[in-house]
């Protein structure tokens, strides 16, 4: 091989591994920022601490955390039952014609930035809500909406493509034994897509956890623990997103630890998504 | 009897597939009026307040009166900034895990790490962006801090669209090539990459779609700082920012909109031309 070309080859490396240098420099740094915070105030106080109030130096993350787990199960309330029917319609039922129109569509939904689904949800369901049931209308309930929706294209995609990587021999080996599609769907289709389907699920729970934006923008952000759907609600990035700008000393090495409990958890819930087996009928 | 009997099963359940076709179909059909719902809302209220006054009317009062200008410049300035930065570094990464990379334990990791770099959060990257190139690397807030954070952000998009498309290139064409006595590399460089250039540019339209929607990674690292940047090491604030401090601020409900307009027409744009040059990929492959 020409020296040329084996230098150019160690610089792909490089390039190749720039990726994999950036997750890193992300993890050490935000832990660098948040840590000393952390074993200052001890984990028991910073993970169960029910109290945020930054002016006296207390730093509590428990209604946070609790939060966004909140806002998370009503997203996937919302998001599951709507994009696994979807999914199933697209890959199972739905003629060319009608795929020809609704696949874009969920482009789109995936493609339109979060301002603009908190815009939407600040101006048109928080009201709504207010109207209903009489409460501010910023609550996990309109959050959960919102990002029930946010979550709706990755939830479709990926259970899409998994219930479309079943063997057809599955299907029609059913349908043979005399069947109805329906039974084929509920018996054989999805339980072998079922590795599948749970990845979308969580895939879709990390995004849900991870959006801020848009949750700033209609949940509220009061840092009480949320009484009912219909209380308001500070999710983990919210609480960052909300006082990084103009946090200070303190006060802002508390928003990096924060940031190191959503770093963890997305990295699990994402890990988690690796593990399952991937090959249909697993 | 008998006879009778399993009529009334198979009746039962053909009524029963009906049933669940129907709800599903409803399903579906909604995902796409939220759509609708949404867009048109966005459009409706913001359409009348758009016109070419806007776009080239610095803001005035925080963005409560004017237009946009500014902060079209700004989006712009940091989409081509970032995709400078990202996209050699993507497709090079995406040559090099296509054509060179074996099997390996190293490979293995670098996968995962492009794949945890897609999966975490934008406002990670913000809080990273404003210790790492606002603080430490001392870029304070700038065009620059906020292009290098989101770098990071869309370089897994592109390397995991490039490395499919370069492998979707006929084998049969690397092995032309090397046999009419071409090295591994003018073969990627002649022949490879231009037939994956339709995938490749894909990959980067949809990195130029996420740059723009961004946010959250944004915001603390090129600041919110509306005047024109006279270079990258100035702040900036870009269309998704300023939408965001316009209606979390609550400044100006017509400008709001406006905004909002301009960015969902910028989406429609990047989604359409990414899905032209999909389906042009499609037919060139069917041929």
């Amino acid at each position: 091989m020409r020296l040329s070309e084996r230098i150019i080859e160690k610089m792909l490396v490089i390039c190749a591994a720039i990726a994999l240098l950036g997750i890193a420099v992300i993890a050490v740094f935000i832990t660098k920022e948040g840590w000393p915070i952390i074993s200052k105030i001890g984990i028991k106080a910073f993970f169960l601490g029910k109290d945020w109030t930054p002016t006296k130096g207390v730093y509590g993350i428990f209604p946070m955390i609790i939060g966004s787990i909140y806002v998370t199960i009503g997203a996937l309330a919302i998001g599951v039952p709507i994009g696994i029917s979807c999914a199933i319609y697209l890959a199972e039922i739905a003629s060319p014609k009608v795929s020809a129109i609704i696949k874009p569509g969920i482009e789109l939904l995936a493609g339109i930035p979060s301002v603009i689904y908190g815009l939407y949800g600040m101006t048109v369901i928080v009201p709504i809500i207010r109207d209903l049931f009489g409460n501010q209308g910023f609550s996990v309930l309109a959050g959960s909406i919102v990002l029930g929706i946010m979550i709706l294209p990755t939830i479709i995609n990926i259970s899409k493509d998994s219930i479309e990587a079943v063997p057809k021999e599955y299907k029609e080996g059913s349908l043979a034994l005399g069947s109805s599609h329906w039974q084929a769907i509920i018996k054989v289709i999805l339980p072998s897509a079922r590795s599948g389907i749970i990845s979308s699920i969580i895939l879709g729970m990390a995004r849900a956890v991870g959006e801020t934006m848009a949750v700033i923008m209609i949940t509220g952000n009061s840092t009480m623990i949320p009484e009912s759907i219909l209380s308001p609600v500070r999710t983990l990035t919210g609480n960052i997103g909300i006082e990084m700008g103009y946090a200070s000393g303190e006060h802002q090495k508390a928003l990096f630890a924060t940031g190191i409990v959503l770093f963890i958890f997305i990295m699990c819930l994402n890990l988690l998504a690796k593990l399952i087996p991937k090959k249909a009928g697993a | 009897m008998r006879k009778l009997n399993d009529i009334k099963i198979i009746t039962s359940s053909r009524i029963k597939e009906r049933v669940a076709f129907f709800l599903l179909w409803i399903f579906s059909i909604f995902t796409a009026i939220i759509l609708v719902l949404i867009v048109s809302d966005i459009i409706i209220k913001g359409a009348p307040h758009i016109s070419l006054d806007f776009l080239l009317e610095e803001p005035r009062k925080m963005g409560k009166e004017g237009g946009v200008f500014s902060v079209i410049v700004s989006t712009i300035y940091i989409v081509v900034l970032s995709i400078i930065f990202a996209a050699p570094i993507g497709v090079a990464a995406s040559v090099y895990l296509a054509e060179y990379a074996k099997e390996s334990t190293m490979l293995n990791i670098i996968r995962f790490g492009t794949e945890a770099l897609a999966g975490i959060p934008s406002i990670i990257y913000g809080l990273f962006g404003y210790s790492f190139f606002v603080f430490f690397l001392d870029l304070k807030y700038s065009i620059l801090s906020g292009a290098l954070t989101l770098t990071l952000m869309i370089l897994p998009t592109i390397i995991k669209t490039s490395e499919e498309a370069i492998k979707a290139v006929p084998k049969s064409y690397r092995e032309g090539s090397l046999a009419l006595g071409a090295t591994k590399l003018q073969t990627i460089r002649k022949i490879i990459i231009p037939d994956a250039i339709p995938g490749i540019l894909t990959g980067l339209i949809l990195g130029i779609g996420r740059v723009v929607g961004e946010s959250a990674a944004v915001l603390y690292t090129a600041g919110s700082s509306l005047g024109i940047p006279d270079s990258i090491f100035r702040p900036g604030r870009t269309l998704s920012v300023h939408l965001y401090t316009l209606a979390s601020e609550g400044i100006s409900i017509e400008n709001t909109y406006a905004t909002a307009v301009i960015l969902i027409a910028l989406v429609f744009i990047i989604n359409f031309s990414a899905n032209t040059l999909i389906n042009r990929i499609f037919i060139a492959r069917r041929r």
